[in-house]
């Protein structure tokens, strides 16, 4: 991966004032030995990153585990033991973009309102346009003002072809029309928008299982990516989405968008353990290639250590 | 959803110690570890949910929960009290200028759900009788004028756009010109979601300010958002000085713990809530009901209020003296189902209803609301005679009924069936009262 993902990413996270490795630094200051008050305090530090209190406890425990052996843990120990703990859940290794054994790769987007769905399709489309793939959007999201108008502009700035109908459409017609033209005109990846929907709404979930359950009577193994994409902003809430989309049509790999601001998404590691799926691509910014491969090393570096 | 969870633990905590009769300090402790530890998996953040127990601490320590017999609900009383404090206390309203048009800007970060709060506020003001004009100043996000524009449209309300080349200054500036012109006295304003570290997007905010002078600005903010929310609410606030808070997607089933960082952050009132994709679904905010509902002990309130802005009083009088007359019918019924429906969604509804948590209840009333739509089916494939004297419905009748509603014969029968206990039992009522017992208005339901 490039260096400048990291620096792309730290120039993001290095906005944050009171990043975490500080946080980590003043929590040992002052105390040479790792007691039940710093642990405490260890974990506070970690449920603000948005971890969850799950994942933030099996870090401490290690912790503690550790410390009743006997380690003197310094500053710098508990940083390398956040970074072993959070590097055994993402794992070692970037998680690639499914490639169906012939074409196209049907990848459905889904996710709650708001997330960024279709911004990240018109990346993700613009990314493999750039490396030569062609690419078929279907414009599936009937549902919300204007989001076909907004597909359709991606589909002219990334000069992708948009498969559409009109607002109100039954979001599988769309999805059935756009991967018979994915395949007839030899396209390599469709690439599927959805609506943004609440997890709770046991309707809209069932619309969504629709349209997978569409694609996968033309194609047995399609979708071959369920990408759902989650706003790093998002607290808790995140894990639950996760869940119930999951049951619903099998989540392949997590898009974790927004990652600019001040939040560290720290969300996708508690998604990551608790259902395993890996993340896939992060969002750094708002122009067109800041949708990067997910890296899970230096996801972690750019959150730990700061400039 | 949560506080029951917490409910139970507290129960949990508590009942170690019962037989030893008094509480200490340290049980009180431990059982403020547990609220903590609610309030960080309900998002609240960290520092505000240090603050708030140690209020609670306070109060707790004292007498009330040492010398309380059920110690589990005195924590419970005292941190629903202060939960509400801390929320605001009253719940908070739009302040209208007095020299229209009253500007409303709505602001926050992307995808928080700024666009479609305004229609819903729009849709709000109108309900209360005011003119509001919508005015699309996102000039960034591909096709977000375009829906306002259809937002607009299906509300029938006037979108005020200057395309995405003009400075969003100069689109606020032109809507309240197009608005004093027009004798619109409200002007809601759309801007582009933006990161509030973005120097160069908070300056064009600013200038946005300094050039109409809003009356209210809002910030919009996720109920999802995590532990982030403090930070992203203190900028907006330094930067613009917000005047309120709108939380949306509250119809999910997150916790909602952002609201009360933000509230507590800001020091600036929640003034609404959304609840759903419709473009009526905007709700004043109340901090009672809210730590009510976030607390598991529901939202009577609302439902009740809902029910009141559905139920015509008249209707409900007639309804009642067709059911002493016993002329009760499937016509009758039909409309009774139909109020209920209006009220929102069932599931909803029932979220309202103490005790009612979201989990395994709700598995059974998806069913519920498609048999509602099935009863309907069926009775709109009734003739009016029919549906005033369901005796004559022989089994061709029954046929055809089936056939036009998409059902079966048995579901018609089904539903023949219970109407016809129904009708019983209201008899059965309506001959208690005539012996004096009381009637009252009884809800009919399937």
């Amino acid at each position: 991966m490039s260096p400048s993902f990291i620096s792309a990413l730290r120039s993001g996270l290095g906005k944050t004032r009171d990043a975490l490795a500080g946080k980590i630094e003043s929590v040992f200051r002052g105390r040479p030995i790792l007691d039940e008050e710093t642990l405490d305090e260890l974990e506070a530090v970690l449920i603000q990153a948005d971890l969850g209190i799950a994942a933030a406890e099996s870090i401490i425990d290690s912790a503690r585990n550790r410390a009743a052996r006997g380690y003197k843990l310094n500053a710098r120990g508990a940083m390398a033991l956040i970074e072993q703990e959070l590097s055994a859940i993402l794992g070692a290794q970037p998680s690639a973009l499914a490639c169906a054994t012939t074409p196209p790769t049907v990848i459905v987007v889904v996710g709650v309102n708001g997330t960024g769905k279709t911004t990240s399709i018109g990346k993700i489309a613009a990314m493999l346009a750039a490396r030569g793939d062609h690419v078929i959007l279907a414009a599936a999201d009937t549902f919300r003002a204007a989001a076909i108008d907004q597909l359709e502009a991606w589909g002219r700035r990334t000069e992708c072809t948009v498969v559409r109908h009109q607002e109100g459409a039954d979001p599988a017609a769309v999805a059935f029309d756009a991967y018979q033209a994915a395949r007839a005109r030899g396209a390599d990846y469709l690439i599927v928008d959805t609506a943004g929907r609440l997890h709770t709404k046991s309707n809209l979930m069932e619309e969504l299982k629709k349209i997978t359950r569409v694609v996968s009577r033309e194609c047995p193994s399609a979708p071959h990516e369920v990408l759902l994409v989650v706003d790093a902003t998002t607290g808790q809430n995140a894990i639950v989405q996760a869940k119930v989309f999951n049951e619903a049509v099998g989540v392949t790999g997590i898009v974790l968008t927004k990652l600019d601001g001040t939040a560290r998404g720290g969300i996708v590691v508690a998604i990551t353990q608790e259902l395993g799926i890996p993340v896939k691509f992060v969002g750094i910014g708002e122009s067109v290639d800041d949708l990067r491969p997910f890296n899970p090393d230096e996801f972690i570096q750019g959150i730990l250590r700061t400039e | 959803m949560m506080f029951e969870n917490l409910s139970a633990r507290l129960q949990g905590v508590f009942k170690n110690l019962r037989n030893r009769g008094k509480l200490t300090e340290k049980d009180v402790d431990l059982a403020l570890r547990e609220v903590r530890l609610a309030l960080l998996e309900a998002d609240v953040n960290f520092k505000v949910a240090k603050g708030f127990v140690d209020r609670v601490r306070k109060r707790a320590v004292g007498e009330e929960v040492l010398a309380s017999l059920t110690p589990a609900q005195q924590v419970i009383k005292i941190v629903n009290e202060e939960l509400t404090g801390l929320m605001g206390g009253q719940s908070s309203k739009i302040v209208f200028s007095s020299r229209p048009p009253t500007i409303i800007m709505l602001i926050g970060l992307q995808g928080s759900g700024k666009t479609t709060s305004c229609a819903k506020l729009a849709s709000l003001m109108r309900k209360q009788g005011r003119k509001p004009l919508l005015a699309a100043a996102d000039i960034y996000r591909p096709a977000a004028i375009k829906q306002l524009q259809v937002l607009g449209t299906q509300l029938g309300v006037e979108v005020f756009t200057l395309g995405d080349r003009t400075a969003p200054a100069d689109i606020a500036a032109g809507a309240v010109e197009r608005a004093r012109s027009m004798g619109y006295d409200t002007v809601i304003l759309d801007t582009a979601g933006r990161l509030h570290i973005d120097d160069e997007m908070m300056e064009e905010l600013e200038r946005v300010k300094a050039r109409v002078a809003p009356s209210e600005i809002l910030l919009v903010v996720d109920a999802m958002t995590g532990q982030d929310a403090v930070n992203v609410a203190a900028v907006f606030n330094d930067r613009l000085g917000i005047d309120g808070v709108i939380v949306t997607k509250l119809d999910g089933d997150a916790r909602g713990g952002a609201a009360l960082s933000v509230r507590e952050v800001t020091g600036k009132p929640i003034k609404f809530v959304t609840t759903g994709e419709k473009l009526d679904a905007l709700e004043q905010f109340h901090p009672d009901r809210m730590a009510s509902r976030i607390l598991g002990m529901g939202d009577v309130l609302t439902m009740i209020e809902k029910a009141q802005e559905t139920f015509d009083l008249e209707q409900a009088k007639k309804l009642e003296e067709k059911l002493r007359k016993q002329e009760f019918t499937l016509s009758d019924f039909l409309q009774q189902l139909q109020d209920v429906r209006k009220m929102g969604p069932l599931d909803q509804l029932l979220g309202m209803i103490p005790g009612v948590a979201k989990s395994k209840a709700l598995k059974g009333v998806e069913v519920g609301e498609k048999d509602l739509s099935k009863i309907e089916a069926i009775i709109r494939s009734m003739t009016l005679s029919e549906r005033k004297n369901p005796s004559i419905i022989d089994g061709s009748r029954k046929r055809r009924i089936a056939a036009g509603s998409g059902t079966r014969v048995q579901d018609v029968n089904a539903l023949l069936k219970q109407f016809d206990q129904a009708r019983k039992m209201l008899r059965q009522f309506s001959d208690a009262s005539k012996r004096g017992g009381p009637m009252g208005k009884i809800p009919f339901m399937p």
